[in-house]
């Protein structure tokens, strides 16, 4: 991965490049000395850190799919609640890498709640006793901030997230991306390169246009060394509330995800139904149990 | 090169998956029906899903004197589309880029596409209010005949999205034309019973909260789901469903709008 800033001299070699501060493009560039005393490729100082703070967090997984809307927010925090549920002993957090739209606070019904600072770390948000949850959303003012960050800025959360929080000990760190291939997605997992990440699950739903964006990911996730560790269809069938006959909203044209995991070799982890009373009955969970 | 585009719409949404392609695509084909000169230009460069739904995969751009030259979907010229996907090798390729390299590649699109005069070009943006958008907004922002169309789904989830979208137009100074709220509800083709699966009425009621227009909603339907990827317009393939309707509807708002360089003549007579 090739580090030119985005102020560098033009045919600037790249930060990390042998040539960094040798070529002629270089000459009269204020880093100059910097970059050819290798400083600068030298790794980030902030991977050995996020080591040692996630030195206690067993699986670390990001999920993931390079299209938007289908399901990635609503699978992590089924899948975090899930793990909580089925033994106490076990830890759960969720990272919410999503910065322009973060959905956890919402989809885990803690809206409104506030992250606090201690000596230790920020502290995460606490759904049950052995689910915590950290998300940009918690430090908005209110619901129509937007986030209008570039890159390094989102970035630079991303690390203060991995590096700053205070998640005790996990046995599981669910981390949800945002849509796309870009800064989120590849520092998250250039972050992680020091502490280890188990591998990715990609959420698709059955069509084309989602599978399409899907792959884009997946081709990602090759290049950047991330083992996949397997496919979940999300809103694959539609149960009619009224007769409960089945239908195909999204309809696979073309193989769906069976023909994804037979490119692909990474498994069918499950099939989820688009189901209006699932959807209907979190959404009473969360109004019951609201402050 | 923007200079004789008589509108440009952007097309955003915070939230992913809610249909800002398929509404980009639907409302693109519906002017060109309509007789309209059309551009439709594609900046979702992580996940360009245009070249797939006008069925136009295979097809690459070409250098001319000019500038870039578009797609066009018809022989006749009236609608041509610039996408990132255009310029891939394979279908699965990858672009991972960070922002600058994002910028950079969109400032390349609007400035070095040759589109001639088109009475419309419509910007299909990725979800999010990040570099991509930050751009479009900095390289618009002194062009006056420019306005966005906001596309959401009717659930709380993708609503506090759409709020933050809301929220980016106002403190970038851009023009709202509407909110459109697509998948509202889906009939089962069993028993005709209509659901609201990701709930209803949530479009209306943000229009109604930030005070932009309410454009209208479109429901879940199959038969415009199967024209993705034949670049086919509802209007003329199912001139009698609702999602026609409301893209007739739409066309007809747009060109009695005041930004709209057609009406001029008309609001002139008026006075």
């Amino acid at each position: 991965m090739s580090k030119v800033p985005e102020n560098a001299p033009q045919h600037c070699p790249g930060t990390a490049s042998e040539n960094a501060g040798k070529v002629s493009a270089c000459a009269g560039c204020p880093n100059q000395n910097l970059c050819a005393s290798g400083a600068a490729s030298a790794p980030d100082p902030a991977i050995e850190i996020i080591k040692n703070r996630l030195a206690n967090v067993k699986h670390k997984i990001l999920i993931i799919s390079g299209k938007g809307g289908v399901g990635k927010s609503t699978v992590t925090s089924l899948l975090g609640h899930a793990l909580a549920a089925k033994n106490p002993d076990i830890n759960v957090g969720i990272l919410d890498a999503d910065i322009c739209g973060p959905s956890q606070p919402r989809v885990l019904g803690v809206r409104g709640e506030q992250v606090h600072n201690s000596g230790s770390g920020w502290s995460p948000v606490y759904v049950t006793d052995n689910l915590s949850v950290m998300s940009i959303g918690f430090l908005l003012g209110s619901p129509d901030d937007a986030v209008i960050w570039r890159g390094p800025k989102k970035n630079g959360m991303i690390k203060q997230f991995l590096s700053e929080v205070d998640w005790g000990d996990l046995d599981y760190l669910l981390i949800d991306t945002p849509p796309g291939t870009s800064d989120e997605h590849l520092s998250s997992v250039q972050y992680l390169s020091g502490a280890g990440l188990a591998g990715a699950v990609a959420v698709t739903t059955p069509q084309e246009v989602a599978l399409l964006d899907v792959r884009k990911q997946l081709s990602f996730c090759a290049t950047a060394g991330v083992p996949v560790l397997g496919l979940i269809e999300n809103m694959a069938l539609y149960i009619c509330p009224n007769c409960k006959s089945q239908s195909e909203i999204f309809p696979a044209t073309t193989g769906g995800v069976a023909q994804l995991s037979a490119e692909l070799g990474a498994p069918v982890l499950g099939s989820l139904p688009l189901d209006p009373a699932a959807g209907a009955r979190l959404r009473h969970w969360h109004h019951t149990r609201a402050p | 090169m923007l200079e004789d585009v008589k509108q440009i719409l952007l097309v955003l949404s915070g939230k992913g998956g809610v249909g800002k392609s398929t509404v980009s695509t639907q409302l693109a084909l519906t002017l060109k029906v309509r007789g309209y000169k059309v551009g439709l230009l594609d900046i979702d460069l992580c996940g360009p899903s245009v070249p797939y739904l006008l069925n136009l995969e295979s097809q690459s751009v070409h250098q001319g004197p000019d500038g870039w030259v578009p797609v066009y979907l018809d022989n006749e010229q009236r609608l041509g589309v610039m996408s990132i996907g255009f310029l891939l090798s394979s279908r699965n390729d990858a672009v991972v880029w960070r922002g600058p390299k994002k910028t950079s590649m969109i400032k390349q699109f609007l400035e070095d596409v040759y589109w001639q005069d088109l009475d419309y070009l419509i910007i299909d943006t990725p979800p999010g209010t990040s570099d991509e958008h930050i751009t479009v907004m900095e390289n618009l922002r002194h062009v006056p005949q420019c306005s966005a169309i906001l596309v959401t789904t009717p659930q709380a989830v993708a609503i506090e999205d759409v709020r933050k979208e809301i929220t980016f137009c106002k403190k970038t100074g851009i023009s709202i034309f509407g909110i459109i709220e697509n998948m509202s509800g889906y009939v089962c083709p069993e028993c005709s019973e209509c659901t609201n699966i990701f709930s209803s009425g949530g479009g209306k009621s943000l229009s109604e909260i930030a005070r932009v227009p309410f454009l209208g909603s479109i429901p879940i339907d199959p038969r415009v789901g199967m024209l993705a990827g034949q670049g086919k317009a509802a209007v003329s393939e199912l001139p009698n469903c609702t999602t026609s309707k409301m893209f007739d509807e739409l066309v007809r708002k747009l060109s009695k709008s005041p930004t709209n360089g057609n009406s001029e003549t008309s609001a002139n007579e008026d006075l």
